[in-house]
């Protein structure tokens, strides 16, 4: 019966608006807007399932789900089609706003597919970091050396 | 001494011919810069819209409206530090002088020189923050992120805010236009806030932070783009204007060439006729 009920929607785009109503089997896809700075990785594209890492914990993100504005944390962000497949990037920072009508603006600083990246050069800049923080004098540097770890192990992480 | 001024007219229209087509020079190759750094701003700008226009959807969908307080307006006003640009930093300026006129409780912080001398003779005190070196290199988010944190150092409080940029339309065309800023306090008493969920005062001061700089480095990408393009016309029609003086003036120094050649034969042959009458 879901696949019939797939199929209607596949069809009659805008009439499923009466059929909504039904339950989470039914729940309109959300459409995701993906973009950093100088790059588009979605633009309003229906996505089926969203994990991003954020200050306030992980979480994966479904369509329906509550609103909220969390701060991303350098990491690796999950993006699961409605065609199955799967593709994962890294962020460095950045914010996700979920809204009432299941839209996602996911606004990253910098976003790259994790297959570009270079794990020897992301070991480098670890321990390029921890350098950076044994030598730092002030505050303000030592935050930097900080930041700058905390980017270099998440990298490391998402290369293994 | 006609015929003495005749000569110095010569001079004096070839001294101007040469200095106009010059400046003709000047201006084309300012045109070929312009358009190709137009190109690439507009690409720049293409991939930027879409995290601009999302930087903008919470405000939108959150139903964010200004605070009632007191504390009065933040104008960012965006423009660069080069002119010969047609009318993208004029526009700009126009709108800041009225709008200070309408609220005097305005802090403005201007991106860009040229804004800067517009307001400078009247409004000086209000002026807020000025960043320089704006314009001769594409903005990147980096910069952005240098005038936000430099805006939320500085402690500008502000009740309604607004920045004032020229967006992009068309190769011939940009419009002055406006993007809403909130404060921090906005947006916590916004009518559908209570909608999202597990939101602290940190993770507001975080978001709105990073929107500012995310807002900022959108209306900096469209006006750059508004800015070569309007460049480019402003030189093309330069260009233009100067080859039709040229025409005009080639035209006179031919006529006073051949007046003067005129002239001389006539004395020439006047002489010689006398003194074939004399003899």
């Amino acid at each position: 019966m879901a696949l019939t009920r797939s199929a209607l929607r596949l069809f009659s785009g805008r009439f499923t608006q009466a059929c909504q109503v039904r339950g989470y089997a039914d729940a309109p896809s959300m459409s995701l807007t993906f973009a950093a700075p100088s790059q588009v990785l979605y633009n309003n594209i229906s996505v089926k399932q969203i994990d991003v890492p954020s200050f306030s914990g992980s979480f994966g993100i479904l369509p329906a789900h509550v609103p909220t504005l969390a701060v991303l944390k350098p990491g690796v962000v999950t993006v699961f089609e409605n065609d199955g497949s799967t593709k994962k990037f890294f962020v460095s920072s950045g914010t996700v706003t979920i809204n009432e009508d299941s839209t996602v603006q996911l606004l990253a600083e910098e976003a790259v597919p994790v297959d570009t990246l270079d794990i020897s050069a992301a070991k480098e800049l670890l321990a390029q970091s921890q350098s950076q923080l044994a030598s730092a004098s002030s505050e303000v540097a030592k935050a930097e050396a900080e930041i700058s770890i905390e980017v270099s192990e998440a990298l490391v992480k998402a290369c293994e | 001494s006609q015929q003495v001024r005749g000569m110095a007219t010569l001079k004096m229209i070839s001294i101007r011919l040469k200095s106009v087509k010059n400046i003709q020079k000047i201006t084309q190759s300012m045109k070929m810069v312009s358009a190709a750094k137009y190109t690439k701003a507009e690409r720049e700008l293409k991939l930027a819209r879409p995290y601009g226009i999302g930087a903008q959807e919470f405000y939108k969908k959150a139903e964010v409206k200004d605070e009632e307080g007191e504390k009065g307006q933040l104008i960012i006003a965006v423009s660069s530090d080069r002119g010969l640009c047609g009318a993208v930093h004029s526009s700009i300026g126009r709108i800041v002088k009225t709008d200070i006129a309408a609220n005097p409780n305005t802090k403005v912080v201007i991106v860009g020189d040229k804004v800067r001398n517009i307001l400078q003779r009247l409004y000086a005190k209000n002026i807020a923050m000025v960043v320089t070196e704006v314009g001769r290199k594409p903005a990147v988010f980096g910069d952005a992120a240098l005038v936000a944190q430099s805006i939320i150092s500085s402690g500008i409080e502000f009740s309604k805010g607004k920045i004032l940029f020229n967006a992009f339309r068309t190769v011939v065309s940009f419009r002055t236009t406006e993007m809403p800023l909130y404060s921090q306090d906005a947006v916590a008493n916004a009518s559908k806030l209570p909608v999202y969920d597990s939101l602290d005062s940190d993770v507001i001061q975080s978001y709105t932070e990073f929107s500012l700089a995310s807002l900022l480095f959108y209306s900096m990408k469209e006006n750059a783009t508004s800015e070569q393009s309007s460049r480019m016309t402003a030189m093309d029609n330069a260009s233009k204007n100067a080859g039709e003086m040229i025409d005009k003036l080639t035209m006179t120094f031919n006529r006073t060439r051949q007046a003067v050649i005129t002239r001389e034969l006539i004395e020439i042959i006047s002489g010689a006729a006398a003194l074939e009458t004399k003899n």
